[in-house]
């Protein structure tokens, strides 16, 4: 594997994962809570789509084949992308995608802060950029999670159930493979045992503001390394698809 | 401004000053159950568009407007006041937000 092939992998991860996550959180829209969570979680879902089409232009012109970010987004199918298991995981109750974007931006606050010094450029601005952005998502998660944790008795087990179901996709944020260990000599990238203690200060900070109990590491599940996914991701990409597939050449 | 109570959490009257220096401009209300919420909110739903570098949150209650049936008495006096305005200055070229 050449350090542009790695390269190309590392964008796809980042950028997958912010691909996916935004189109959850676009569900939301018109489906929120209240009129506030509702422009706040599609403001969200538009800072990630933002920050995809950073990493996956980039994963184009890095391949130079003339591949566009819309060509990465809707031209790939489940098995060729390589976004987080915890991303792809539905949006549930209004906890459950609490949680799962508290989990995700948390991993997201402490990769960006270290990818900001790569000697990747392109990654290092783009992780500069993206930061302030994950900064804002991390916040508006982290106050939720504190307000249903130590909020009413029903507040506080439905997140606490949340928390325990999501948990076993927690370890996949952290798994390495050669891609890593090339970029990582180069420079490039981050190591992923790093980042992990960050975050697992983060989360316990915000678990016991919130008075709510962090489940001990069991069995993780794995895979999206090699374009594993749950069945989740197929629903979520033909829709996600169907306009572009269905009409490739339709422009707006 | 409204002093309906519905399940949404209370109404916050918001404040957002568009560059340093200018005042605090009214932009228009959010729900929210508490100050930290109701600050997100605020910045949520009326700062997407680069419109601020600063918000305030005010709870509704805190807020004592005049009332319509007083405006004869509060506003009406300085109708035929003309003096009261600096119109007889020259402003000088380098002065801004006056």
């Amino acid at each position: 594997m050449t350090t542009k092939e790695a390269l190309i992998n590392y964008c796809l991860r980042i950028g997958d994962t912010s691909l996916i996550l935004g189109q959850r959180m676009s569900e939301w829209c018109s489906n929120g809570p209240v009129l506030e969570e509702d422009i706040a979680m599609t403001n969200i879902a538009l800072d990630h789509i933002g920050q995809a089409r950073t990493m996956l232009t980039y994963a184009g012109v890095l391949e130079g084949k003339g591949r566009t970010e819309d060509d990465f987004a809707y031209k790939r199918n489940e098995r060729e992308f390589y976004n987080s298991l915890l991303s792809e995981r539905p949006n549930g109750h209004f906890g459950d995608t609490v949680v799962r974007n508290f989990l995700q931006s948390a991993y997201f606050y402490h990769l960006y802060t270290a990818l900001s010094s790569s000697k990747d450029e392109l990654i290092a601005a783009h992780a500069a950029k993206s930061l302030k952005e994950v900064t804002y998502h991390l916040r508006h998660s982290a106050e939720w999670i504190v307000r249903l944790g130590d909020g009413t008795d029903e507040s506080k087990n439905k997140v606490q159930t949340s928390i325990n179901e999501i948990w076993e996709y927690t370890g996949n944020l952290f798994e390495m493979n050669d891609v890593d260990t090339l970029l990582i000599k180069e420079g490039i990238a981050i190591n992923q045992t790093e980042i992990k203690s960050k975050w697992d200060k983060t989360v316990d900070e915000v678990l016991e503001r919130a008075k709510l109990i962090r489940p001990t590491d069991a069995y993780m599940q794995t895979g999206s390394l090699k374009g594993m996914h749950s069945e989740y991701l197929g629903h979520l990409i033909a829709e996600m698809q169907f306009l572009p597939r269905a009409y490739p050449d339709a422009k707006w | 401004m409204s002093n309906i109570k519905d399940s949404q959490g209370d109404v916050w009257e918001v404040f957002v000053q568009s560059k340093p220096g200018l005042p605090h401009k009214h932009a228009g209300s959010v729900h929210a159950t508490d100050k930290e919420m109701a600050l997100q909110n605020a910045r949520d739903m009326y700062t997407r568009r680069n419109e601020g570098t600063c918000i305030w949150v005010v709870p509704l209650d805190a807020i004592v407007s005049s009332l319509p049936e007083d405006s004869g008495s509060f506003f009406d006096p300085s109708d035929d006041k003309a003096y009261r305005h600096p119109t007889h200055y020259v402003m000088p070229d380098g002065a801004k937000h006056i």
